[in-house]
């Protein structure tokens, strides 16, 4: 039987209640009858063999670019950068994607007898990886090869001796990124494209640059007119980086670019339910369903989070291409809108989401109050295509238990942010203007990020400024579940249920409002029309 | 005439201070202190004048001797019984004479400068401390023709702010209230007082970080007043003032007075840190994190063992900590103390303080009436009680933070609490 393709639902008498994420946890809800619920497409079917899929790819670039062993000889310096922990959500189940790729890619530079090779992991300001998931994402063998000699590096945004100043952009935007890369003779880029906004020249721009650079398009201004960061011709984000690398390329920088798509095949079978259709939920799912939320809501947060983050994808390689950035981008969109878009007709006045227990920045660590923000009006919200799911000025009701809880070793900054601006501004603007600066440059920080396993000072704010569409476009953001000071915080208002929340909102969208239910994850990614 | 008497009983001592134990000022009733009827005393000598309180404040200094917290070294320097009261705004019950010389008609509204000197002891020459104008360092408190008392308030002879029957003050303690200042602000000058002392006895410097810990009474009048001083000149302006404040009305008075960022006491080490650009090490197995810089003064206006441990590990390295809130017996590691080369100072009552001109003195009552008119100090007086509801007035006075209050005080003209 073919997958079947995105789905959007009218709720009617019928239907069973629908499955709500609910942080480390999920809940049933009734939604109004007429409410849209959008559910992803079924997986793509994963490339039966994917080494010999990831070798053709290397074999056989698009665009301008010589097939990789042409690319390769004796006594070149050859530079291996991969995407870091963030991506993919949740973790795969090993052998990881980057790890198939990256042994392919070395095994090919064994061939060609080039010596010189060093692997970077491209944080940006991201947190440093720790051993277990560099092992978990390289294997061990690549690991053992590299890690005791020094050539498996993490970039660091910080380190003047290893960041190279390549230029100014027409639009005046600063390109500094990681020395070892720029100097190399060839950069391989190993990504995996979650989602559309994932790859192309970001990869590099962003992965592997310094504050100074980043600064130009993470900042309010662009995100705000960035609409929405999946889809690139409206993306001001996407632009920026574009500009930045080509920049790079005029500078003698050759990238060889290795993209890759998931399925979405999420959650493993013993959490099946997550992906399936409420109204097809077999006994079992439903036994399971009881189960886990009954169990859930006896342990304490800590244990369940240690629970959810324990989880592997099965995610499968659907696609791989390699080559020149920009050819191989274009290739890797369409293969990701493959796989997670869906058709939606018109806008709504009020657009549900439940989030997970999990966002880019915060695997094997704690969804802290601003990263559910980010979760809900950065990801989610932007998840679409031509129109956001919910009018201007409509509502975005979130359920999430947004607990005051942050991981002071992975976040230390973000603890500040929450206590020391949040409580003077929650607009994206205004904090830029008076914080950003003492955060991004504070030495505390800094030496955190760079010695620990610290996301940088100013990430906080990133996050913050990923909100800023939505912040700028809805009436009213409201939390369901969530702990209400910490809600307030956000400047968002707490309610204690689904229809608590539809009552507060009917002060903005009126008594009979139209709602849309995004189900994700599994991700999807709605194209509005 | 009714008047509330401190007196000298261990068996009422001790139950005081175990009852305080489950929280302070719940000892009042069964502790050293009695309402009783009692004349005004008598004037000791010329100079001295019978003073009508009107209002009378409950320090934190009367809470910790009501409570049997107090430490052992005032014993000596206190004569019992005593009538409890040191912030009053009363009236002359005659006609007087100021501090600074001028007639008071009876009747006229004063604020008493409750330290009992050289001069009110009739002691010459005056000890050198009360010569330089520093009556606060007094070292003759014990002796002279009035029996040992650091302030009235703590002396047998003098009475206290607490009695409807009045007191007895030196002129040397008089000082006019201004019109146009309410009774509620005037009773906040003495206190007002010590936190100007102790900002203007401060060695800070334009654009420095100060630290307040603690936000009741006296950590908001030294925000209260520093804010003050720098706005007018008559010290140096820091970059940013942060005050550790446990409730959310201290919070707001604590911006409503001028600090830079008012938060939970817990978090403001990290705001230091942040603001002073430091790096921070230790704080893991129990330990208290330390920073590598901190802030250039820490006004420690609480006194705990644990706040001035906090102060000394937010401090920078040679930087200050004054200690504004009255400490007792305490058990602190003092190696940071010694490493970082911290000035730890005390910072008690007042005197006189720099003038404009380098060889100039100001009292610093005289600054306090005019940090008390510009900021309205008496914002922060929250409840008034009669005399006769002193165990109620006590309790809520132990438990102001936690029931939203600041300041209590005894209102001796009514029968009713505001």
């Amino acid at each position: 039987m073919s997958r079947r393709p995105g789905f959007v639902l009218e709720v009617d008498k019928s239907t069973p209640p629908t499955l709500f994420w609910n942080g480390e946890g999920f809940t049933l809800e009734t939604l109004p009858e007429g409410s849209r619920v959008i559910y992803a497409p079924e997986p793509m079917k994963a490339l039966e063999d994917p080494y010999g899929a990831i070798r053709h790819a290397l074999l056989h670039p698009v665009g301008d670019r010589d097939p990789l062993p042409a690319l390769l000889r004796p006594g070149m310096k050859l530079t291996i950068c991969f995407d870091d922990i963030s991506l993919p959500l949740p973790q795969m189940e090993a052998p990881d994607i980057r790890q198939m790729v990256i042994e392919t890619v070395l095994d090919m530079a064994a061939e060609a007898g080039v010596d010189d090779v060093v692997l970077v992991a491209a944080l940006a300001l991201h947190r440093r990886m720790t051993e277990p998931e560099l092992r978990h994402a390289l294997g061990d063998r690549v690991y053992d090869a590299f890690a005791p000699h020094g050539l498996l590096t993490q970039h660091d945004a910080e380190d003047p001796d290893n960041l190279i100043y390549l230029g100014q952009t027409d639009q005046g935007e600063d390109v500094e990124i990681n020395k070892r890369a720029a100097t190399s003779d060839l950069l391989v880029y190993v990504n995996i494209n979650l989602v559309s906004m994932d790859g192309g020249h970001k990869s590099v721009a962003t992965g592997l640059a310094s504050y100074r650079s980043l600064r130009h398009h993470h900042n309010p201004q662009t995100m705000r007119h960035s609409r929405s960061f999946m889809d690139q011709p409206s993306s001001e984000l996407h632009s920026s980086n574009w500009r930045l690398g080509r920049l790079i390329a005029e500078s003698g920088v050759t990238v060889f670019q290795i993209e890759t798509t998931l399925n979405n095949d999420t959650f493993p079978s013993n959490f099946a339910f997550l992906q399936k259709r409420e109204w097809e939920w077999s006994l079992r799912d439903r036994a399971t369903y009881g189960a886990t939320s009954t169990a859930l809501a006896k342990v304490p947060p800590r244990l369940s989070r240690q629970i959810f983050h324990s989880i592997r994808s099965p995610h499968a390689l659907a696609s791989v291409q390699a080559g020149e950035v920009e050819a191989v981008h274009a290739l890797t969109t369409a293969n990701v809108w493959a796989q997670q878009g869906v058709d939606v007709e018109g806008q709504t006045d009020i657009l549900t989401m439940g989030l997970p227990y999990i966002c880019p920045y915060n695997v094997n660590s704690i969804m802290n109050p601003i990263l559910v923000a980010c979760l809900g009006l950065g990801y989610f919200f932007n998840m679409y295509r031509g129109k956001p799911l919910v009018r201007e000025g409509g509502v975005v009701i979130m359920r999430h238990p947004t607990r005051p809880e942050f991981h002071p070793g992975h976040h230390p900054s973000y603890i500040d942010f929450y206590e020391q601006v949040l409580t003077q501004t929650v607009d994206p603007t205004e904090m830029h203007k008076e914080f950003e600066e003492s955060f991004a440059t504070d030495p505390w920080y800094v030496h955190l990020y760079r010695t620990g396993h610290a996301y940088h000072g100013v990430h906080p704010f990133y996050m913050w400024y990923w909100c800023a569409h939505a912040l700028a476009h809805v009436g009213r953001v409201i939390v369901v579940g969530g702990d209400a000071k910490a809600v307030r915080r956000l400047g968002f208002s707490p309610a204690s249920s689904l229809n608590d929340a539809l009552e507060i909102a009917s002060d903005v969208v009126g008594p009979s409002p139209t709602l849309t239910h995004l189900h994700n994850p599994p991700i999807l990614m709605a194209d509005v029309h | 005439m009714s008047t509330l008497l401190f007196e000298r009983s261990l068996p009422r001592f001790a139950a005081a201070r175990v009852v305080s134990s489950f929280g302070s000022g719940r000892g009042a009733g069964i502790g050293p202190l009695r309402l009783v009827d009692r004349d005004a005393p008598e004037l000791p000598t010329g100079g001295w004048f019978h003073v009508d309180p009107v209002l009378s404040g409950i320090c934190g200094s009367d809470l910790a001797t009501l409570d049997g917290r107090s430490s052992r070294y005032f014993e000596d320097i206190v004569s019992f019984p005593f009538v409890p009261g040191h912030e009053v705004v009363g009236t002359v019950a005659a006609d007087a004479v100021a501090a600074d010389g001028q007639t008071l008609a009876a009747g006229s509204r004063v604020v008493l400068q409750p330290v009992l000197g050289c001069a009110a002891r009739g002691i010459e020459p005056p000890c050198p401390a009360c010569r330089s104008g520093q009556v606060g360092n007094c070292g003759r408190v014990g002796f002279g023709h009035i029996r040992p008392g650091l302030q009235t308030g703590f002396c047998a002879d003098t009475g206290g702010g607490w009695s409807s029957a009045g007191l007895v003050a030196h002129e040397s303690q008089l000082y006019a209230v201004p019109e146009g200042l309410s009774d509620t602000d005037a009773v906040t000058v003495e206190p007002v007082a010590c936190a100007v002392h102790a900002v203007l006895g401060a060695p800070i410097t334009d654009g420095d970080v100060v630290a307040v810990l603690g936000a009741g009474t006296l950590g908001l009048l030294v925000t209260a007043s520093l804010g003050h001083l720098a706005a007018s000149g008559r010290c140096a302006a820091p970059s940013a003032l942060l005050v550790g404040a446990r409730y959310a009305h201290q919070q707001r008075l604590a911006r409503e007075l001028g600090c830079t960022e008012a938060l939970p006491p817990d978090q403001l080490p990290r705001a230091v840190r942040r603001l002073s650009g430091s790096l921070s090490y230790g704080g893991a197995s129990g330990t208290t994190a330390t920073l590598s810089g901190g802030a250039d003064v820490v006004f420690d206006c609480v006194g705990s063992p644990e706040s001035i441990a906090q102060a000394l590990a937010m401090v920078r390295p040679r930087g200050t900590v004054a200690l504004v809130g009255m400490p007792g017996r305490v058990t602190l590691d003092l190696a940071p103390l010694w490493h970082r080369e911290v000035r730890l100072a005390g910072a008690y009552a007042y005197g006189t303080e720099p003038g404009a001109g380098a060889q100039d003195r100001v009292s610093t009552f005289s600054l306090a009436f005019e940090v008390a008119a510009a900021q309205r100090t008496g914002r922060l007086v929250s409840a008034t009680y009669p005399l006769s509801r002193f165990e109620d007035a006590v309790a809520h006075a132990g438990a102001a933070g936690r029931r939203g209050a600041v300041k209590i005080a005894f209102d001796i003209r009514k029968g009713t609490s505001r």
